[in-house]
């Protein structure tokens, strides 16, 4: 029983961090219709601004920490300003194929600026694991944890009570209703790329100082659609739950199974579970219902 | 073609309904044909090579485009339905020792059958959600093959397949390869033009068009969802099938996301919706890596740098190159090379007159 415990918090603690970028994810769908393929590039892209900030030009973590953020977010305008603005409206393929196009992008130059070298992300926390009830917990994982919690507690906050928060939910909701209003829809995408920008770059320090930066970073994004299908795709509750659950269902499945098929359980079990939650409820727990028969 | 049909008159439905109605497009397309079967005689095996991946290319982007251009299905599985096609036509021919025809409708098939599965959500969810679940189609699909040892063979899921041979002629040089990939080309081709001007072919257009009109007027959605579904992956099949021949190995890297991405992208550039598009994409993205180097060693070259200093530099700088000319032509022709080929057609046709 300790084993199957020892498998299932530690994959809650991953599936913690999934949710912060599936976060990212679903706040870029929520209120702009688009599907973004390119977040997993994102945390890399944070990853490996990361890296240089802290390894390669040793800046305390209280400077490196807000340059950081403060690059992604500028990035993350940056990105919603040149690239999506121009497709506002267009078919569904071409918005996939520009995230996919972006994605290309930012991998080719992430890897050409700082090269494709693996680097660490040094960060001062204890490296034995902790051992609580016989099951073994890494402090990264615990920090990572609590960094994902608080920021999304910080977002449902953001969401709730504050005016920009409140008129991105408008948007989310009824794009023109929210233009009739007064709301200023531009002004409202960028935001939310700009806080998806400062998700992935959390995102990447995360996992970066868990795995390593390189561009291999970048399958996280991959990893994330079934988090926000599971959940739905346009539900913030959604994104953490689903997390949760793809965190947990991988990490207990990778532990009983893979000695019996040769590995990889983790790269499949949580796409054939995506499978069945299209074909049964493809707006996934939390999503809004949108009643339209094909 | 550039062609004036000023004082072409059908008098009979079959010259009407012909493939070209215009005698100087039909003259011009024989021409091209012929070009095409020529070609090997002024091409140096090194060239030919890259004809022939072009030609390969072109295949699964055809396909591809019946779905996403026509159907209006968004697919990021083709690599995945290459992939079936080409294991499968590795296991025909070293099980039941079969010859390369009959490997590659067979890989065509086996992969319909795969796709035609992996259609089945598309009853249900669209748009978006049909791209997400086959993206999981592609994991799952390499999963599969990677880890079933009955399929890939255990050693790094790679089949080895003898030299394919045509009635006792071995074919193998660059330029008889050509000949094998040509005629399955020109099929390819021939039979997505017909297909889509045929009913089959209008119930498609209507379905991406608006799929709740179309249910309207009678077509059966499902169907024919799942029939393109299925004529794009048995082209799948075949062009991964061909690479299984050309490369004389099966594996499943050559089939990876990546794939179904640069196929995605050779339609998009191309342009949705058009079968001579699809043949300018796959051009495109094969030549794009290319005539990159060429660039690139060029310019290393002036300035004095070794290659093994730009090596690096070239890999990534393919990814940002491909990256960026998807949004560029996404941001600022986003009916691809085929539109920017009919404005020249039509620029000429006027001329000398502006309109």
């Amino acid at each position: 029983m300790a084993f199957f415990f020892d498998l299932f918090v530690n994959g809650l603690m991953i599936g913690m961090m999934y949710a912060l970028v599936a976060l990212g994810f679903v706040l870029i769908y929520k209120a702009t219709s688009v599907v973004n393929f390119a977040q997993g590039e994102l945390v890399m892209f944070g990853g490996y601004v990361a890296a240089a900030l802290i390894t390669l030009y040793h800046l305390p973590l209280a400077i490196a920490i807000p340059v950081l953020l403060g690059t992604m977010v500028l990035l993350g305008f940056v990105l919603e300003r040149v690239v999506l603005r121009p497709l506002v409206g267009q078919q569904v393929i071409s918005v996939v194929m520009v995230t996919i196009g972006l994605a290309s992008v930012l991998q080719g130059s992430a890897a050409l600026v700082w090269g494709a070298q693996t680097k660490n992300i040094q960060l001062p926390i204890r490296l034995e694991p902790y051992i609580i009830w016989e099951i073994y917990i890494s402090p990264v994982n615990i920090v990572a944890a609590l960094v994902s919690a608080g920021f999304l507690v910080a977002f449902a906050w953001f969401f709730r009570k504050s005016r920009m928060g409140i008129a991105m939910r408008a948007v989310a909701n009824d794009q023109q209703a929210a233009m009739g209003v007064g709301i200023n829809v531009r002004f409202v995408f960028a935001v939310s790329w700009a806080i998806a920008g400062l998700a992935a770059a959390l995102g990447g320090v995360l996992w970066g100082s868990m795995l390593g930066v390189d561009t291999q970073l970048a399958l996280v994004g991959l990893k994330v659609f079934p988090a926000v299908i599971l959940g739905g795709l346009d539900s913030v509750p959604g994104a953490i739950v689903g997390g949760l659950m793809i965190g947990g269902i991988e990490s207990v499945a990778a532990g009983y199974v893979d000695p019996y098929v040769g590995g990889g359980t983790k790269d499949f079990l949580p796409y054939v579970l995506m499978i069945l939650a299209l074909m049964i409820r493809p707006y996934g727990f939390f999503g809004r219902e949108i009643i339209e028969r094909v | 073609m550039i062609n004036r049909e000023c004082g072409v008159y059908q008098t009979t439905y079959e010259g009407d309904m012909a493939l070209y109605p215009a005698p100087l497009a039909r003259h011009a397309s024989l021409g091209a044909v012929v070009v095409l079967v020529l070609l090997p005689l002024i091409l140096d095996s090194h060239a030919m090579a890259l004809v022939n991946l072009i030609t390969l290319a072109a295949i699964g982007a055809i396909g591809l485009n019946i779905l996403v251009g026509y159907t209006g299905q968004v697919s990021l599985g083709q690599g995945a339905f290459m992939m079936v096609g080409s294991y499968t036509a590795a296991l025909v021919t070293l099980r039941l020792d079969m010859p390369f025809w009959v490997g590659l409708p067979a890989g065509g098939a086996v992969a319909a059958l795969v796709g035609t599965f992996f259609g089945i959500p598309s009853l249900r969810i669209k748009g978006l959600y049909l791209a997400i679940a086959t993206l999981a189609a592609q994991f799952i699909i390499e999963w599969t093959i990677n880890h079933s040892t009955w399929i890939s063979g255990g050693v790094q899921s790679t089949i080895y397949v003898p030299t394919p041979s045509f009635f006792g002629l071995e074919i193998n040089s660059e330029h008889r390869r050509y000949y094998m990939v040509l005629p399955v080309a020109f099929i390819a081709y021939v039979a997505a033009l017909n297909l889509v001007r045929s009913r089959v072919g209008r119930a498609f257009i209507a379905v991406r068009d608006r799929d709740v009109a179309a249910e309207i007027i009678g077509v059966d959605i499902f169907r024919y969802k799942l029939l393109a579904f299925a004529v794009s992956s048995f082209y799948a099949g075949v062009a991964g099938a061909l690479w299984t021949y050309y490369l004389k190995i099966a594996n499943y890297e050559h089939f990876t996301l990546t794939t179904s991405v640069s196929y995605l992208a050779m339609i998009i550039i191309g342009g949705l919706g058009s079968v001579l598009g699809s043949v300018f994409g796959a051009i495109f993205i094969t030549l794009l890596p290319i005539a990159l180097v060429y660039v690139v060693e060029g310019g290393a070259a002036l300035l004095g740098f070794k290659y093994a200093a730009i090596a690096d530099l070239l890999a990534n700088l393919r990814l940002i190159v491909f990256g960026g000319l998807i949004i560029l032509f996404l941001a600022i022709e986003p009916e691809g090379l085929y539109r920017m080929w009919g404005n020249v057609r039509r620029y000429f046709r006027l001329w000398p007159y502006s309109y």
